[in-house]
């Protein structure tokens, strides 16, 4: 068996040296300006619209990246578990404390999996979810205003990688520990592994209703590596899937040591049993402490909740609850087809993938075909339940999506490329590679029941660059390629670099989107604790080294603009109302020496920048977004005078103003 | 047939009331940053626009020129327009039963006189929002005014202003043919 992982392991690594060696030319040209007319078919004209929105995640940027498809144009960036300066996300007050956790105010993480929300096992268009894999958190962004508006964090995990997957009808998003530890955490020998770590689900509900996401429940189980989950669906709604690695539960040299076994296990989690055992009463209160973050568009400010106690189900005394497909060489990506009867998992140090049957596994269920328990977790029978084995031809199977016509399409990261195969008779109709390395791969609508216009696109996301694009030193973009997939064989049609390091991505077609845009925030609802409606009722006020300045902006000037009796060691909150009524109209502030960033306020939009002033002297301040004909008009000074000082307070703009 | 003259007087006098279901007049400022357009409708009750916050966005526009703030709550032709319409609609519904031809022509031509006065009225507030500019505006343009036209389009630097009569304007013209037509229809059955 060892000799068996050493040819396999040799054979992998020599497939990669071998691909960046001779890969060069390989598709170049091939599509993009091909005979096929690729060109035309993502040439989106001047003035036109795309038809997909395509969210990629931004892997160690920790944001949400937004393109257009076919175009590949980028759209918009949104900050999700990253402080962006840009939007002065995690710098204003209003949105610190959508990065509190029971670490602390944590400004970055690894955000890996957007997942759109789910009605009916479709996508709906409400919201994006996507996991934080670092500081375990699952975010939600609001599809009407692009931003993030919920941050839970993941109690009892460490390494929140198989998340978010929602169920059918986003009743649940889950959640995998990629690291097992200590649960509750201790302190204890990292050798004591196999004795003292445990590994978690998470199931968060609230998945539909803004300000409502909670952890509904955890299930203890053991101490391996859960790596990617999904949710089923159809007949298999109810279910939810976790891979696992690390079966051998080793704590060190895991590259190798966590290779041993022929197979490890795709957990399967029924979560319709969980909620009868909740009901029953029949879980454990286990302290936990976690955060629960939610912003909140009508005061336009984010509050941090500290949460406490999680119910803990323990499979054991939960009979039904999970049971253990064993599935060979360390599965990664696991999916269900469209119809919900297929799981696929991809073994990642495998040339196969091993498909189960659900209807197979309910029925093995039925008869029992374990093959042993543990820690009160039946492990079927592999024949019982397999369905089928693709022959894929690759190496190092990652993802699969499906089209809706029965094919399914699969990410083979050591052999780069893509394997188009039958989910009727597993047998390999196409393969296309990819450039270079490619991680997840995307149809719009591909991991619902309902793959957009029959799947007519495929992205894929790739690792290497290499000799794609013009070189940029040591550091080199990561791709994506949008191939059309609606004939027979798979056509390259466009390459494009991307932001951070996107490990998925899911779209959705332009028109769920568009009709729900919020164009600007409607001053009269505007519930913000500081807003001021009117220039008339701007305003500084000093409540002891606190400064409140109560401003307003419009095309091309703040009120006030003038602002003296500022002092050395004061705190000074800029309370800025933008009072435009239109759309794309945001203006910034800027404040020279100011030690954390700008902020863009968007039209009826409240934000709040805390400035400390170092030294005395006049500080100009102005906006940052070029707005109209005078924005280079648009700016201000306050005055600072030394701590010991008898400047009055006094503001204003033009004629008005005044003082106390 | 006997009562049909009475019948459309009473209907084009209640049809006034319709002012209030739709705006009488409506301006478009149109430019290439706004393809959409900026839409203000001019009800007889209310100014508001196609969007909310078009008067907001309006009034920043026009602070560039030094115009003053349309500011619904001191127009006091919002406040009163309302009432003129009601007491035409009541008086002609009283007239109708009345049933006297030339109390319906005089009331006829009181509205027409009153739509034009209305109309000047109209005029003479464009008049003085387009040439009544603050004088340390930050856009000055020698001899340019932004006097909206009443009636068709007009340039005011980069914006395209169009103004027509919209939807609210129909019931004021409804009343108006209707009792001319009673009048008419009413003159010649008593020829008879
Ligand atoms: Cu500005």
């Amino acid at each position: 068996m060892k000799s068996m992982k050493l040819i396999l392991m040799s054979l992998t690594l020599g497939s990669v040296f071998l691909f960046s060696g001779c890969g060069n030319g390989d598709g170049k040209g091939t599509g993009a300006i091909g005979s096929s007319g690729a060109a035309e078919k993502v040439y989106v004209a001047p003035g036109e619209l795309d038809e997909y929105y395509q969210f990629f995640s931004g892997g160690f940027s920790g944001q949400v990246t937004v393109h257009g498809l076919p175009s590949g144009r980028l759209l918009k960036t949104i900050p999700v578990f990253a402080t962006d300066g840009e939007k002065g996300y995690g710098f204003n007050e209003e949105t610190k404390p959508m990065l509190m956790t029971t670490f602390g105010f944590v400004p970055w993480d690894d955000a890996h999996h957007p997942k759109l929300s789910q009605t009916n096992g479709e996508h709906d268009g409400n919201f994006l979810f996507i996991n934080g894999n670092n500081t375990p958190r699952v975010a939600r962004i609001d599809l009407t205003t692009f931003e993030t508006t919920e941050i839970i964090q993941i109690p009892n995990t460490a390494g929140l990688h198989g998340s978010p997957y929602p169920t059918q009808n986003s009743e649940y998003l889950v959640a995998g520990t990629r690291f097992s530890v200590p649960i509750p955490q201790e302190d204890v020998s990292i050798d004591t592994y196999k004795e003292n770590f445990k590994g978690t689900f998470t199931f968060i509900s609230g998945g539909q209703e803004p300000g409502k996401m909670d952890i509904a429940f955890q299930i203890l189980v053991p101490g391996y590596d859960y790596d990617l989950a999904t949710s089923g669906k159809g007949p298999s709604h109810g279910w939810t899937f976790f891979t696992s690695y690390n079966v051998e539960q080793e704590n060190t040299l895991k590259e190798k040591y966590a290779s041993q076994y022929d197979k490890d296990y795709i957990a399967a989690v029924n979560w319709k049993k969980a909620e009868e055992y909740i009901a029953q009463g029949k879980f454990k209160e286990w302290p936990a402490e976690y955060y629960h973050n939610f912003y909140n568009d009508k005061t336009h400010t984010a509050t941090a909740t500290k949460k406490s106690g999680v119910k803990v189900l323990i499979p054991a005394e939960c009979p039904g609850l999970v049971y253990y497909l064993p599935t060979p060489k360390s599965p990664h990506g696991v999916d269900v087809n469209p119809t919900g009867e297929l799981i696929v998992g991809s073994g990642k140090l495998s040339a196969d993938l091993t498909v189960h049957s659900f209807a197979k596994m309910l029925a093995a269920i039925e008869a029992e075909s374990f093959d042993q328990e543990i820690d009160g977790i039946p492990v079927l029978n592999f024949e019982a339940i397999v369905a089928g084995t693709v022959a894929s031809g690759g190496l190092g199977p990652l993802h699969t999506e499906f089209d809706g016509r029965g094919n399914a399409y699969t990410s083979f990261f050591i052999s780069s490329e893509i394997v188009k195969w039958s989910t009727e008779t597993f047998e390999v109709l196409d393969r296309i590679p990819s450039y270079y390395s490619i991680g997840h791969l995307s149809i719009p609508g591909g991991g619902s029941m309902k793959p957009w216009e029959n799947g007519k696109y495929m992205i894929s996301m790739n690792k290497i660059t290499k000799d794609r694009y013009l070189p940029t030193g040591p550091e080199l973009a990561h791709s994506a390629q949008l191939y059309d997939i609606s004939g027979d064989k798979m056509e390259l049609l466009l390459d494009f670099p991307t932001m951070g390091e996107p490990h998925y991505a899911q779209g959705i077609l332009a028109s769920k989107i568009i009709d729900r845009q919020v164009k600007f925030f409607p001053l009269e609802e505007n519930e913000h604790t500081y807003k001021t409606l009117n220039e008339k009722d701007t305003r500084v006020e000093r409540d002891g080294n606190e400064v409140h300045i109560y401003a307003t902006m419009i095309r091309s000037h703040f009120a006030p603009d003038n602002i003296e009796g500022v002092k050395v060691g004061d705190k000074v909150y800029f309370h800025v109302t933008n009072l435009e009524q239109d759309w794309d109209v945001p203006h910034g502030l800027a404040i020279m020496g100011a030690q954390n960033a700008e902020l863009l306020i968007m039209p009826g939009q409240t934000e709040t920048l805390l400035w400390e002033p170092l030294t005395p002297g006049i500080f100009p301040f102005y906006c940052s977004d070029f707005c109209s004909a005078l924005h280079q008009e648009m700016q201000g000074y306050v005055r600072v005078s030394p701590a010991d000082s008898d400047v009055k307070l006094s503001w204003k703009l033009g004629d008005e103003g005044s003082g106390n | 047939m006997k009562y049909m003259p009475k019948i459309i007087f009473i209907i084009g006098a209640a049809a006034l009331l319709g002012t209030f279901l739709a705006p009488i007049w409506r301006i478009t400022l149109e430019a290439p940053q706004y393809p959409q357009g900026v839409t203000m409708y001019i009800w007889i009750n209310k100014l508001d626009g196609a969007e909310r916050g078009t008067l907001q966005n309006i009034n920043i526009l026009n602070h560039y020129v030094g115009m003053k703030m349309i500011e619904p709550e001191s127009i006091p032709e919002l406040k009163y327009f309302p009432k003129i319409i009601i007491g035409m609609a009541v008086m002609g519904v009283l007239f109708g039963f009345i049933n006297n031809k030339k109390l319906w022509l005089t009331w006829g031509i009181a509205l027409i006189l009153l739509g034009m006065l209305g109309i000047y009225d109209f005029y003479l507030w464009e008049y003085d929002y387009g040439h009544n500019l603050a004088p340390d505006a930050p856009i000055k343009v020698p001899g340019m005014a932004y006097q909206p036209p009443l009636f068709g389009t007009k340039m005011l630097l980069n914006f395209n202003a169009i103004s027509y009569p919209h939807y609210g304007s129909i019931f004021i013209g409804i009343a108006m043919i209707f009792s001319f037509l009673a009048f008419f229809l009413k003159k010649k059955q008593e020829a008879r």
